[in-house]
């Protein structure tokens, strides 16, 4: 006959629990994993320490000019230290760039609010509307110049991460309430905006982006009367605002489909008209529900502005390649794309870590 | 408490059903339905599944449309004019069998949600009403929590809670208790009943027969689309007059 026993909680296993039975029950679980294992830490031996050398131990940083490399086989990041404002700024003029720094500060002052766990959610969202309209004011004017006696800087001459920046900050700005705009278009139950909706959404994931960019500035002025000069920037972001939104507006109508059809009929009770049930009940659960399928749309985006260059933009992309084409700075491509890849991948990462950690706070809980 | 209040009840119509005709395609699932609910009158629908009592009293606060008929809520005709079906809906409260709340709300904020961005209240007073109705629905105490936090029980009775806010003329109730557990049914229906005391127009639809029994003034039985049989309570449970109410009650009162 089984005896009872007094329950009494026991601690678990040692071999199953701390760093060692993290270890045994991840990486050598069985024959397989343990091949696994030694294979991967193969490869890394193999990969790391060269990387390691040539990054950082063989590395040049002081100097100024290709001279100082040739001692050492390591990387020579004098190419970046000597061409780093014209990464930053492109050719905006020396002169002028304080007018770059203030527009950075201000936005970095203007936003940290909305960062900050403490400051209450009303606030930010009137904070956040209030920058969306007025600082790409403030920043288009200090850019750009021609008032208040600011020199007039054409924007052929903004290059650099700035130019990233200024394209990639429009586009995601514009592309996301346009997605979400076209995406309610497209479920809507008039058939004239419905069919305008999916024509747009449709057209403009049908063709790749490049090919976008060529026809905005190879294609697009032959319509325009003759001497009629339209920005080749404005050109650029209105064609990877128009593409990016047709995307984000198939990532928001997923969101939308998974608004169960209870919601709607409960603000409708309640007398909400339509505009309110999105603004108020829907959007809200379902902008939720697609973050990382935002984000994941943003960072195309991000990425996706590097293709400027072949209308003749100078974005980071395109100012590091002409730096390595620089005679006197002939043979230290790698430098410049491994530099270049690096910042992309800094703003890339901090987006989707921001996304996690968003996603996270404003889970409230068990869905229904 | 057993009989429907003696107090004569007033003249004035809240509800007027006319004729009222519904498809689904070609499905006829409302056939001539006709129903008048004057103010304060408490009216209890039962029917087995599919009969149409849902899509029924749907139409009253025009969740559903409806081909043929006039339905006339509180001296206002329904037609297709969206503002003016919105002006209904704020009059006409609405208790759903699932709830919905809106998960991304505290209960607080599904409470004020409406009176402040419908009737257009000031927060502090939509809050200040809130706590009320939270209050007589037992659960002030879970005012900042998040829907997803609460029982099936606690969740309606919020949803009741968010309905009144809106200081509905009219409450409509879609078998509020049919999702929850029996130890929960028992709170949402004492909160029903007090409702019924304070004098609400109320239709619902539910087959808690006890519920039924004591509060309703009329038992509308619905079979197939159509009102088969419309009576006061005690007639309803003791001479049902149609077979198949006869039918519908002996296999509801057996289980
Ligand atoms: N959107 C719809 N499209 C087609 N048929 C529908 C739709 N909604 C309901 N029906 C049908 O209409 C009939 C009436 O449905 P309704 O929901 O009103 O029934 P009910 O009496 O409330 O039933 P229950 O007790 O199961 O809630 C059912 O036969 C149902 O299948
Ligand atoms: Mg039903």
């Amino acid at each position: 006959m089984a005896e009872a026993h007094p329950s009494r909680s026991e601690p678990p296993p040692a071999s199953t629990i701390g760093a060692f039975g993290w270890l045994r029950r991840n990486l050598f679980s069985s024959p397989f994993n343990i091949a696994l294992t030694v294979l991967a830490l193969y490869l890394l031996y193999l990969a790391v320490p060269p990387l390691l050398r040539w990054a950082l131990l063989d590395a040049t940083w002081s100097g100024d000019s290709r001279e100082a490399c040739r001692a050492n086989g390591g990387a020579c990041w004098v190419f970046i230290r000597v061409n780093f404002e014209q990464f930053i700024y492109g050719f905006y003029p020396e002169a002028q760039r304080w007018r770059v720094n203030t527009a950075l500060l201000l936005l970095i002052l203007g936003a940290a609010p909305l960062f900050a766990r403490a400051v209450p959610v009303k606030f930010k969202a009137r904070l956040g509307l209030g920058l969306l309209v007025i600082y790409p004011l403030i920043a288009f004017v200090l850019f750009k110049g021609g008032l208040f006696g600011l020199r007039v800087v054409d924007t052929s001459r903004w290059g650099g991460l700035l130019l990233t920046l200024v394209i990639a900050g429009v586009g995601m700005t514009a592309a996301l309430p346009l997605g979400v705009l076209l995406a309610l278009g497209r479920r809507s139950r008039m058939p004239a905006i419905q069919t305008l909706c999916v024509t747009f959404i449709e057209l403009w994931r049908g063709v790749p982006l490049i090919t976008v960019l060529f026809m905005s500035s190879v294609m697009l002025p032959l319509f325009l009367p003759a001497g009629m000069n339209f920005d080749k920037l404005l050109r650029a972001l209105i064609g990877v605002t128009l593409f990016q939104s047709a995307y984000m507006a198939e990532v928001v109508r997923g969101g939308l489909q998974a608004i169960p059809k209870g919601q709607f009929e409960a603000a409708a009770a309640l007398g909400l008209g339509y505009w309110k049930t999105m603004a108020l009940i829907v959007l809200p659960q379902a902008l939720k529900l697609v973050i990382p399928g935002i984000v994941n749309t943003f960072i195309a985006l991000f990425k996706d502005t590097s293709l400027v260059l072949i209308i003749g933009l100078f974005d980071l992309m395109n100012i590091v390649h002409n730096a390595t084409t620089n005679p006197a700075w002939l043979g230290f491509s790698t430098e410049g794309y491994v530099f270049a890849a690096t910042v992309y991948w800094l703003f890339c990462f901090g987006m989707s870590r921001y996304s996690q950690n968003l996603e996270k706070r404003l889970h409230t809980g068990h869905k229904r | 408490m057993n009989e429907p209040s003696p107090a004569p009840l007033s003249e004035q119509e809240m509800i007027r059903m006319e004729k009222v005709h519904k498809w689904y395609g070609a499905f006829h699932v409302l056939k001539d339905i006709n129903l008048i609910v004057r103010k304060g009158e408490r009216i209890v629908v039962c029917g087995p599944s599919g009969s149409g009592k849902s899509t029924a009293i749907r139409c009253i606060n025009r969740l559903e449309e409806y081909q043929r008929g006039r339905i006339v809520v509180d001296g206002h005709e329904l037609g297709n004019d969206v503002k003016q079906i919105e002006q209904i809906r704020r009059e006409v409260g609405m208790v759903f069998q699932h709830f919905n709340l809106f998960p991304h709300l505290t209960v607080l904020e599904n409470c004020v949600l409406a009176p402040i961005w419908v009737r257009k209240l000031p927060r502090r007073q939509a809050e200040d009403i809130a706590m009320q109705y939270l209050e007589r629905v037992k659960i002030p105490e879970q005012a900042g929590k998040y829907p997803g936090q609460l029982s099936g029980g606690q969740q309606q009775r919020v949803a009741i809670a968010r309905s009144l806010c809106m200081n509905p003329k009219i409450m409509l109730f879609d078998e509020p208790t049919s999702a929850l557990d029996p130890e929960m049914i028992k709170e949402v229906l004492e909160t029903m009943v007090t409702l019924a005391e304070d004098g609400m127009t109320m239709i619902c639809v539910t087959h808690e027969m006890g519920f039924a029994k004591t509060v309703a003034h009329r038992v509308i039985f619905m079979d197939g689309g159509e009102i088969i049989e419309e009576n006061t309570p005690e007639e309803f449970f003791t001479h049902p007059r149609s077979d198949r109410t006869q039918l519908f009650l002996s296999q509801i009162l057996h289980n």
